[in-house]
């Protein structure tokens, strides 16, 4: 079974008190009518590290990320966010389908950043980022404008506080979003292509925001990505999808550099 | 002769009426379509069904006969009385507050699952996306229908004359017995529900405008809702709310 921990992986204890393992898929299977999209999927992501997925359009990796964002909900399996059932609760001693209220409290431990950036145009960016701070996690209004603006201006938008996001660029906007998901202080953060809708000439300023975050923080990331150099640079690991599976996973070097799998190969030599 | 006594005694009385008739019946509309539109665009089917079931029921009635039934019938039925006006005012704002629903519903489900999305994904329950996302992005998209149904629930008013209430209609009939004017009276009514109707679709008109200034689609024009209301020109601009408010769009 493919993990990309660089642990050895203690399969019947996921105990909370080593900490270790933040992400955990245990069998998951989802469906879309007929169509079996993940199909009894396991793998798990270690506190604090960068875990790439990569493979080709329709693979599930986007299916992933939604279904622990709790923006879709597995047919089969459970997932594990630090140590804590995503979409069930153990009741006695059964797993049951977890409240509303669970739910909310575990995916406070999670974050996402979407391609399509979707901050609230009704908002400029100071509230698009402190809104959630206030209103979710009750933190007091200065602190959270405190708060903002230092991660607006690590996301280098200090001027733009003030802007409504339709009066932003592409990347302006996704580089907000980026500083929004992290205002929550999510333990893991969700990247789903986040450059794929940019302008290529402004690609290269969100990557940079991005690589920094993911080099100065300790903040566990899995990220979806067709910049493969990029991939390269933050990952601890990267995991190869095929019509739901994995198909191979490793570190960055070994995996760009001298994939075992043929379809590995293929998928790569049309992205590099 | 329609002489000013006339119209101070029975018109100005009236006109205030129509004005409170109006303005009780649309807040109570407000409430009832915020109420019933997102309930109707609830998860839960039930919900949905019930809060259909509302809106069928009431854009189905006649809100005429609605107030005759409350006026004559709910006495008889219940043993229980209602204000003439309020019956009035009750009929009216359930009924636009029917059509009203549909107006939001419409409205909540234009906005993009993205926001919807986003919103959960920052941990926002449903209850707080609804307030700060969803229909302050829906709410521009709402106020031109809105001033369509204000202006037709404003007309409605008249219909509370039947039920004895002494609107601006009510007046009017009055003074043309009295006076045994038909032509003058009757063409005051018309002019006066219209200027009534055209002060409102300016007013809504600012609204929008505000509105979608507020989600940035919009540069606002005024320094605030106020200002823009009043119809003073910006100094030296020399164009008042009113000529503003009709070269937008
Ligand atoms: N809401 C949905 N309804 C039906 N099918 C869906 C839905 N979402 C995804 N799918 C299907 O599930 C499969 C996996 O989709 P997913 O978006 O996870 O792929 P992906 O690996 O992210 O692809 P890409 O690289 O193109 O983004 C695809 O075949 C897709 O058509
Ligand atoms: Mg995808």
């Amino acid at each position: 079974m493919p993990s990309p921990a660089d642990t050895p992986r203690d399969s019947n204890s996921a105990s909370r008190a080593n900490g270790a393992e933040l992400v955990r898929f245990d069998k998951v299977t989802k469906r879309f009518g007929d169509v079996t999209v993940l199909d009894q999927l396991d793998f798990s992501v270690d506190t604090g590290k960068h875990v790439t997925l990569i493979g080709p359009s329709g693979s599930g990796k986007t299916t992933i990320l939604r279904l622990l964002m709790t923006l879709l909900t597995p047919d089969e399996g459970t997932i594990k966010v630090d140590g804590d059932y995503l979409n069930h609760e153990e009741r006695n001693g059964t797993l049951a389908k977890a409240g509303e209220k669970h739910v909310r409290e575990v995916r406070k431990k999670i974050g996402m950043v979407f391609q399509q950036f979707n901050l609230f145009p009704n908002m400029k960016v100071l509230r698009n980022v402190t809104e959630a701070p206030v209103h979710v996690l009750g933190m007091s209004k200065d602190e959270a404008d405190q708060r903002a603006r230092e991660l607006i201006e690590l996301v280098g938008l200090s001027e733009q506080l003030d802007k409504y996001p339709s009066q932003l660029s592409g990347g302006q906007q996704q580089r907000v979003a980026i500083a929004r998901a992290l205002a929550m202080r999510p333990q893991v953060l969700l990247l789903d292509e986040v450059t794929s809708a940019l302008d290529p000439e402004l690609v290269a300023g969100v990557l940079d925001v991005l690589r920094d975050i993911a080099h100065t923080t300790d903040i566990t990331m899995l990220v979806v990505t067709h910049e493969m150099s990029f991939a390269r640079d933050i990952s601890d690991a990267v995991l190869m999808f095929d019509r739901g599976k994995i198909v191979e996973s490793g570190p960055p070097d070994k995996m760009f550099s001298e994939p075992e799998h043929e379809r590995t190969r293929e998928f790569l030599s049309t992205v590099l | 002769m329609m002489t000013e006594g006339m119209f101070t005694n029975y018109f100005l009385p009236g006109i205030w009426i129509t004005i409170q008739v109006t303005v009780f019946s649309a807040l109570l509309a407000v409430v009832v379509a915020f109420v019933i539109g997102t309930l109707r665009t609830s998860r839960l089917w039930i919900v949905r069904f019930l809060s259909g079931i509302y809106f069928e029921l009431f854009r189905g009635t006649s809100s005429l006969v609605l107030m005759f039934w409350l006026v004559f019938a709910v006495p008889l039925m219940f043993r229980w009385q209602f204000v003439p006006m309020y019956a009035g005012v009750l009929a009216l704002g359930l009924t636009y507050g029917a059509y009203g629903s549909e107006v939001v519903r419409g409205a909540l489900a234009a906005v993009p699952a993205a926001q919807r999305e986003a919103g959960v994904a920052l941990g926002f329950t449903k209850f707080q996306r609804l307030r700060r996302i969803e229909i302050p992005q829906a709410w521009p998209e709402m106020v031109p229908p809105f001033n369509n149904l204000l202006i037709e629930l404003l007309k409605g008013t008249a219909l509370v004359s039947t039920i004895m209430v002494a609107d601006m209609t009510y007046a009017a009939n009055l003074v043309r017995i009295g006076s045994n004017e038909s032509a003058p009276v009757y063409t005051l009514l018309l002019v006066l529900y219209f200027v009534f109707a055209f002060v409102l679709t300016r007013g809504m008109r600012v609204l929008e405008r505000h509105a979608k200034s507020r989600i940035g689609q919009a540069p606002p024009r005024g320094d605030s809702l106020w200002s823009r209301l009043t119809l003073r020109s910006n100094a030296g601009e020399g164009t008042g709310a009113l000529t503003a408010g009709g070269t937008s769009r």
